[in-house]
């Protein structure tokens, strides 16, 4: 069979995640205008944004490794990392660095997930939660188990909460960035050939001479370095670092990922896609907290509204043989 | 001999696993100032007990090569419905408990009816779900609270003769009740066949829809009965997200320290409660060994990833690399 219909199947079915998740995007805003008519007004979407961006940017992270087949539930306590290391750098006296050793430590936690995962070959699932244990135990024994004593600096509260061009969210810019940087290195280069191979066919892409283990390490490094950057924006939003600040994002970024039409298996998926589920997800929650729902409702129309999206574009074939 | 050869090599993860825990509660013991008695063992039992449940709960879909991240919230959320219901006469006591269990069961069941009829993965579907179990847990404790029928609580943690722990007896009836007959029917050998190779498994008439249904439900029932036990040792209920986080999270490591393979088709519930067993004298015997409170965190991490990648070993005996990538 010519393998280009194929392809162009594949193609579509992303494009129609894609187009469907932007329509319950519309939907969900008119539906929310009918409550009140500011979901529509600049500054609300604007804001809206905003608070996307941190999701967003770990969900563009996480994309790269769900591409493979894999998955980095280290996500949170990696966060927090960001966080706190950053308002740490801040406190000894260099503020200058406080951005890049928040990223830069989170970069490590994500080597250390690549090896477990290329080297030791232990299943992703399990090794990045007990890497995700271990980034927990380092915070916890670094802090006292408290709030860390250091605020952050001006730049990073720039960076979070800042406006630059025509009161567009500084935060949003750095999405923007991060997602742009990811987008073309899976579009465009051969790595982001790589990482589509390995997640169809980790043999063959050996076979074919591919690195794999390069190549898994490197997307594990960008997941852990999306992870740490946003959180050291979440530490310049609340002007310091705390416990448990990554916890709420581990399963909003798997949503948005999914949401936006990649596979949870691997090997399918783009990270326009990614930045469609994100906003999705994250209009979904405010709304929800906009119309005053108690958390109990709000966690159960979260979880219906996912399956029931799901259930119109995700669903896998049948099984024959 | 030659079985017990075969036997050895199909249950050798189970072994090390057993290995490990004996000689990890040998040293817990030995350090202990009271040594070994009743007492000890019955507070032992109590808190692995809960989680052995749910990593057999876990084993179930994993074995078939999914996966159920809403096994915590269903524990939490049949906590919670514990402590409403299983209060009053022995008559409403004993409906209210087989009430919890069918909630469990229940819940697992629509896992299953989603994933299988839904033909979603089985991660994101129980992701969601644990979503509105959590939120269910929610509506009917706001605040923690409510109470359960004393006297059995204090039966079902206390020791039956003065010799055995209460709940370790529970646990044992299930393996030998529940997971034992499951694994010897026609349903458990789907189960691994559809693990191991589901597109075989459907050719050779092997019912993948069924099996798959009645794995997911007996997850949620296993997980119910987890959250019945927990009522006991509580008297409360608490919709708790850290709680039902926490035990999904630690039953996949107690699951995959049993000998278990997340790709599915190898290994067994026995394994996993031995597993549990493992990750819960982890944490006694860092309290045995006076360890400072601030590094307990950062040492379970680590003994933690120690532990599931002592599977690594594998990969150094393995002779050609593309067996890696099955």
């Amino acid at each position: 069979m010519n393998p280009i219909p194929g392809l162009r199947v594949r193609a579509n079915r992303v494009d129609k995640a894609i187009v469907i998740a932007f329509g319950f995007i519309i939907v969900m805003l008119l539906a929310g205008s009918l409550y009140s008519t500011n979901f529509l007004s600049t500054a609300y979407l604007l804001q809206q944004l905003q608070i996307a961006a941190f999701l967003g940017i770990i969900a563009s992270g996480l994309t790269t490794v769900i591409l493979l087949g894999h998955i980095d539930l280290s996500i949170p306590w990696v966060v927090t990392v960001g966080g706190m290391m950053s308002t740490a750098a801040a406190s000894w006296g260099e503020p200058s660095l406080a951005v890049p050793i928040g990223v830069f430590s989170g970069l490590l936690f994500g080597l250390v997930n690549g090896f477990g995962v290329a080297f030791l070959r232990v299943p992703s699932m399990i090794f990045t939660l007990g890497v995700n244990a271990v980034a927990q135990g380092a915070m916890v024994l670094y802090t006292g188990g408290f709030a860390p004593q250091s605020y952050a600096t001006e730049f990073m509260r720039w960076l979070a909460v800042g406006k630059t061009v025509f009161g567009f969210p500084n935060a949003v810019l750095v999405w923007l960035a991060v997602g742009l940087t990811i987008a073309v290195l899976l579009k465009r280069t051969a790595l982001g050939r790589y990482i589509y191979a390995i997640g169809n066919n980790e043999g063959a892409a050996y076979l074919s001479g591919v690195n794999t283990r390069g190549v898994l390490i490197v997307c594990f490094a960008i997941s852990g370095m999306s992870s740490a950057l946003a959180g050291v924006l979440l530490a310049g939003y609340s002007t310091k670092g705390y416990q448990a600040m990554g916890d709420p994002y581990l399963l909003p970024a798997i949503a948005a990922v999914v949401l936006g039409g990649t596979h949870i298996l691997g090997g399918r998926g783009t990270l326009g896609g990614t930045v469609v589920g994100t906003i999705l997800v994250s209009l979904l929650q405010s709304i929800l907290s906009v119309m005053q729902m108690p958390e109990a409702g709000r966690q159960i129309i979260y979880g219906i509204v996912i399956i029931a999206m799901l259930l119109v574009y995700g669903r896998g074939k049948k099984v024959h043989g | 001999m030659k079985a017990l050869r075969l036997w050895t090599i199909h249950n050798y993860g189970l072994l090390l696993a057993a290995g490990v825990f004996v000689f990890m509660f040998a040293l817990y013991i030995a350090n202990l100032e009271a040594g070994l008695n009743v007492r000890v063992v019955t507070t032992a039992a109590n808190k692995a007990v809960l989680l052995a449940l749910v990593a057999m709960a876990q084993t179930l879909p994993v074995l078939t090569g999914g996966l159920d991240l809403s096994v915590g919230m269903i524990f939490v959320l049949t906590n919670c419905i514990a402590s409403a219901i299983v209060i009053g006469t022995p008559l409403e006591v004993g409906v209210g408990a087989v009430g919890v269990l069918g909630a469990g069961a229940l819940a697992g069941f629509v896992n299953g009816l989603i994933i299988v009829y839904g033909r979603l993965q089985p991660i994101i579907v129980t992701l969601a779900t644990g979503a509105v179990y959590y939120g269910l847990a929610l509506l009917i404790r706001p605040i923690p609270g409510g109470d359960v029928d004393e006297g059995l609580a204090e039966f079902m943690t206390d020791t039956v003769f003065d010799l055995v722990p209460t709940s370790l007896a529970v646990l044992l009836a299930v393996v030998v009740l529940i997971w034992l007959p499951f694994r010897l029917s026609v349903l458990g050998r789907a189960c691994y066949a559809v693990g191991s190779a589901e597109g075989a498994a459907y050719m050779s008439g092997v019912q993948i829809a069924r099996t798959k249904l009645a794995v997911y439900t007996l997850a949620g029932l296993l997980a119910g009965i987890a959250g019945l036990m927990l009522t006991f040792v509580t008297f409360s209920g608490e919709a708790s997200a850290p709680i039902g986080g926490t035990y999904t999270l630690n039953s996949i490591a107690a699951v995959v320290i049993g000998g278990t393979s997340l790709y599915g088709g190898v290994g067994s519930a026995v394994g996993s409660v031995l597993g549990a067993f493992i990750l819960r004298t982890i944490d006694d015997l860092l309290f045995v060994f006076d360890l400072p409170p601030l590094w307990q965190p950062l040492f379970q991490g680590v003994v933690l990833l120690l532990a599931v990648s002592l599977g690594a070993a594998q990969v150094l005996r393995i002779r050609n690399r593309l067996d890696l990538f099955q």
